[in-house]
């Protein structure tokens, strides 16, 4: 599939900041590509150059292989759903929809019947004649996402669109994108600083920090083989390992990351199951978190070496091995990643 | 001051009686003079400024009516505030949508330079313009009215456009142009409708302040009689008082239509004219 | 989004999406500048800086130039040669005097609009309820904005020998307290109208709105949490007020005084209205411009507030008044 969108070797500088610093990265059409990163670690300045409101200064930016560096947002195959939505205030619901058929000089029975398709399309039909201050949070990003829809552009671009919503409505609303995004098959390019967002919804994703990108894969690679020390704390909860006990433990050089479920803890009394990969250790801390408790165990002649396990319970009925414990830690042979 | 008392049952503190006299004092003080100027429109006597009126008649309302010279000082005075009010708006518009848009080199400089008709003394601008005038040898007219006028008017509309500018987001025109209007639909569809308020509300303040202004237009009008300039002229030397007092009482309500229009066009979202004076 | 049986919109073979575009102009131009932030700010501040920047700054140059100049004592025509005899003229001891005069009025005038402001401002900010403090607002708005030659005609009304305060001095038979006020030196006069006590009610009347709502505000920025804050610590009411609302309304105070000191410095109306015949600063200016038609000394004297109020900002803005306005 040809690429949708592609950066080439593109700085964004802002005075001797570096907001941006010679990413390149491929978007593939029909993706759900997330990018991923603290505030502050550019990816909102990508999604500003993709969209046009920013431009590189240097390097180049493909919308569907052509280069459109610096192409204003209005010439451009391409709408934003905003964080703060960016509904006009003085205008209705269906105003709002139709803008973008208004400054292309649509009729105006068309934009009203296309306004209410996409009004339907987000299950806000029959909402036209309200005024933004009038809808609850939730709604008025639905018509955000229908106005930047109507066009039917290549790629939609999403600045942290659930950041302003609660919990449990930001969980409906992740199933709602994710099902929109199949239905209209085309490129969602979406901003968050969430991991468990970028994770449950996106195809592929991409991590930055401090102006660069980490790490792009699947959300099952980033995870699982996180390449970076970065990439290990910021996407889920790692134990990173670093110094003379990896080669202990790991029998490998270099810093290793390994997830805090991965790691098997057993009283040190009982048979090892399988391989004898592991180590011995302490139980320090014992944490209850409902579906699984989190143990903090020290190593077993390397006192100072604290790991984070989690033991989903399964078996126990709220009784979790006390504190002071002695266990025995093992893992699986592809349940470590060495980082770069 | 003796005054702040724990929070009674509706959460707000009382305020002690002396705090109350007191600021009611200020308000009294603030009013019951405009109201005096009503009274006198209505008394018969035409010689003195005799309190209380010996009695009290409609018939001067009849005689300024009538009377051309001040119809001639009105007309003069809403041409020239409506002229000075247009361009004043143009000006601190665009001035206000550069500052609010971008931080560069030199913004306080501007911001300084649209306050500074005001924060000097109405007679150095007034002097000031009339020596420049006199350099450039420019003969008194209409527009030697409107320059100034539009030039201490320019800030009051800065002001109102600034502060909606500031509140309104910044995204709603990047929406706009993502949605593919260019910069003259966004300037049309978007930027001017959510300012029309701000802008009603600047204009009309900036009409109230040019229509009643004398200080500077002494100095800019030669010959023409605006009616602020009228009006000084039965200050200085009174020759028809009844009139006067109509005349008053007119400009008392030609003023208090802007001001409150434009307070109840901008109440709720931001100060009005704190920083406005005159 | 639960999936609809009716093809959604996106699915549609429309006819036409997207009508070609019309690569109008308009549409070249604002591209063409939207790249260009820079040259886009610089067109929108042209307009007005030229305005204010040529038309303004440049006349308060020809002020300046011309108070280099001098008239021609003969034929009462301006000179335009370098000379500083205007300046020298200036220097004199009535003149001296007029500016003493005029800086006196300026500062009792804003000390008095800081007394009698404050508790207004006070109860506006933190007692007043949201309705009251609207009323209130629009009470202290509405004289700010509106006629000042009203404003100042009413006082003429009322200091009248045969107005309203001599009459309520006659009704309540303290026409003795008026007369021995009037007989004081100095602020004294033969009638309230022809004095420096007049002239001084009339200023404050006028502008003292000016004084009122950057207090206010600034005591609005007063935290409330402050105050429970102090008085949790068990800190009296007047201690708290002393020590917690006053130095923080301070810069407010010094905001307004910088407006009601400015204004009374520049005015020349109120004194030629009201007032004993002595010369105000503002005054000085008009009479040497208009009946002498002496430009480079009004010029010149119009320096002189100038020189003062920014003395003032400059003293202001070390007290943090600007962050009040």
């Amino acid at each position: 599939m040809a690429a949708e969108v592609r950066f080439d070797r593109v700085t964004c500088a802002f005075g001797p900041v570096k907001a941006v610093d010679d990413v390149s990265f491929e978007i593939a059409e029909g993706e759900f590509f997330s990018l991923l990163g603290p505030s502050g670690s550019g990816k909102t300045t990508c999604l500003r150059m993709i969209a046009g409101f920013q431009y590189p200064t240097a390097g180049h930016v493909y919308i569907h292989g052509k280069d459109d560096t610096r192409l204003p947002p209005f010439e451009r195959d391409v709408n934003t759903v905003f964080q703060d939505y960016a509904l006009f205030p003085h205008m209705t619901v269906a105003d709002n929809v139709a803008y973008g058929l208004m400054v292309r000089g649509v009729a105006k029975a068309e934009r009203r019947r296309r306004a209410e398709e996409m009004l339907e399309l987000v299950r806000l039909g029959g909402y036209g004649d309200r005024r933004p201050v009038q809808l609850s949070g939730g709604q008025r990003q639905r018509v955000a996402l229908a106005r930047a829809l109507i066009n039917h552009p290549r790629v939609l671009l999403l600045d942290e669109p659930l950041g302003a919503l609660d919990l449990k409505l930001r969980e409906e609303m992740q199933t709602e994108l994710k099902q929109l995004q199949r239905q209209v098959g085309i490129t969602f390019v979406f901003v968050t600083h969430d991991q468990t967002e970028a994770l449950s919804m996106s195809d592929r994703l991409a991590v930055f920090n401090q102006g660069r990108i980490e790490q792009i894969g699947t959300p099952a690679e980033v995870y699982d083989r996180p390449q970076t020390a970065f990439v290990a704390e910021f996407v889920g909860t790692s134990n990173i390992l670093r110094g003379p006990v990896t080669k202990r433990l790991f029998g490998v050089e270099g810093p290793v990351s390994i997830r805090p479920e991965k790691i098997v803890l057993r009283p040190d009394n009982e048979p090892a199951a399988g391989p004898d990969t592991g180590a011995l250790a302490t139980i320090a801390e014992v944490t209850f978190l409902g579906a699984a408790t989190r143990y903090r165990v020290a190593l077993a002649g390397d006192e100072a070496t604290h790991l984070m396990v989690t033991a989903p319970n399964v078996l126990t009925a709220g009784q979790a091995l006390p504190s002071g414990t002695r266990v025995r830690l093992s893992w699986g042979p592809e349940t470590w990643q060495v980082l770069a | 001051m003796r005054s702040d008392r724990r929070p009674p049952a509706d959460g707000r503190p009382r305020a002690g009686w002396g705090l109350k006299a007191a600021a009611a004092f200020t308000v009294l003080f603030l009013h019951v003079p405009m109201a005096f100027i009503v009274l006198y429109a209505f008394t018969t006597e035409d010689q003195s400024y005799v309190f209380p009126p010996p009695g009290l008649t409609l018939k001067w309302f009849a005689v300024a009516w009538e009377r051309q010279d001040v119809w001639n000082a009105l007309w003069l005075s809403v041409q020239v505030a409506l002229t000075a009010t247009l361009t004043a708006m143009i000006l601190g518009t665009l001035a206000a949508a550069a500052i609010s848009r971008a931080r560069f080199f030199g913004r306080e400089v501007v911001s300084l330079l649209v306050i500074l008709p005001i924060a000097l003394p109405g007679v150095v601008t007034g002097i000031a313009l009339r020596s420049a005038y006199g350099l450039a040898d420019i003969p008194f007219s209409f527009w030697t009215i409107v320059v100034g006028h539009a030039t201490f008017c320019i800030v009051v509309v800065y002001n109102n456009a600034l502060a909606r500018f500031r509140r309104t987001s910044g995204s709603l025109i990047e929406a706009s142009m993502d949605l593919g209007a260019d910069g003259f639909q966004t300037f049309r569809y978007v930027v001017l409708p959510n300012m029309a308020t701000a802008l009603l509300a600047g204009g009309m303040l900036a009409f109230a302040l040019s229509f009643d202004e004398v200080i500077v237009t002494t100095f800019t009008a030669g010959q023409q009689t605006t009616l602020p300039i009228w009006m000084l002229s039965e200050l200085v030397r009174p020759r028809q008082r009844p009139v006067t007092n109509v005349v008053a009482v007119f400009v008392i309500a030609v003023t208090f239509i802007p001001i409150l229009t434009a307070y109840w066009l901008t109440r709720g979202s931001e100060t009005t004219a704190d920083a406005g004076g005159k | 989004m639960t999936a609809r049986s009716q093809p959604h919109p996106l699915g549609q073979a429309e006819p036409q999406v997207r009508p070609a575009r019309t690569r109008s102009l308009s549409r070249r131009l604002s591209g063409w500048l939207y790249g260009r932030r820079g040259l886009f700010l610089l067109i929108l501040l042209l307009p007005p800086l030229l305005w204010l920047g040529v038309v303004y700054v440049g006349s308060l140059f020809a002020l300046l130039l011309n108070s280099f100049f001098a008239i021609d004592p003969f034929s009462g025509m301006v000179v335009p040669e370098f000379t500083l005899a205007t300046w020298a003229e200036l220097f004199t001891l009535a003149n001296f005097d007029i500016i003493v005069r005029t800086v006196t009025m300026a500062a009792v005038v804003t000390v008095a609009a800081a007394l009698i402001g404050f508790p207004l401002a006070y109860y506006m900010a933190r007692y007043a309820g949201p309705r009251m403090k609207a009323v209130l607002y629009l009470g202290v708005m509405l004289p700010l904005w509106s006629s000042y030659l009203v404003r100042l005609y009413a006082w003429k009304l009322i200091l009248a020998k045969e107005g309203i305060l001599s009459w309520a001095a006659g009704a309540t038979g303290t026409t003795w307290l008026l007369d021995g006020i009037l007989g004081l030196p100095v602020i004294g006069g033969p009638s309230l109208s022809v004095s420096y006590l007049g002239m001084f009610l009339v200023f404050l009347y006028i502008w003292l709105p000016f004084m009122i709502l950057p207090i206010q505000a600034a005591l609005e920025r007063v935290p409330k949490n402050l105050l429970d804050a102090s008085s949790d610590l068990g800190a009296r009411p007047g201690l708290t007020f002393r020590k917690v609302i006053l130095p923080l309304a301070f810069p407010g105070v010094v905001a307004g005084s910088i407006f009601t000191f400015s204004l009374t410095l520049g005015d020349y109306i109120i004194p030629g209205v009201i007032g004993a015949s002595r010369l105000f600063i503002g005054q000085a200016v008009y009479m040497h411009q208009g009946t002498a038609g002496n430009i480079p000394l009004a010029a010149a004297f119009s320096v002189v507030p100038i020189v003062i109020m920014a003395i003032y900002l400059t003293a202001a803005k070390r007290l943090g008044a600007f962050d009040a306005l």
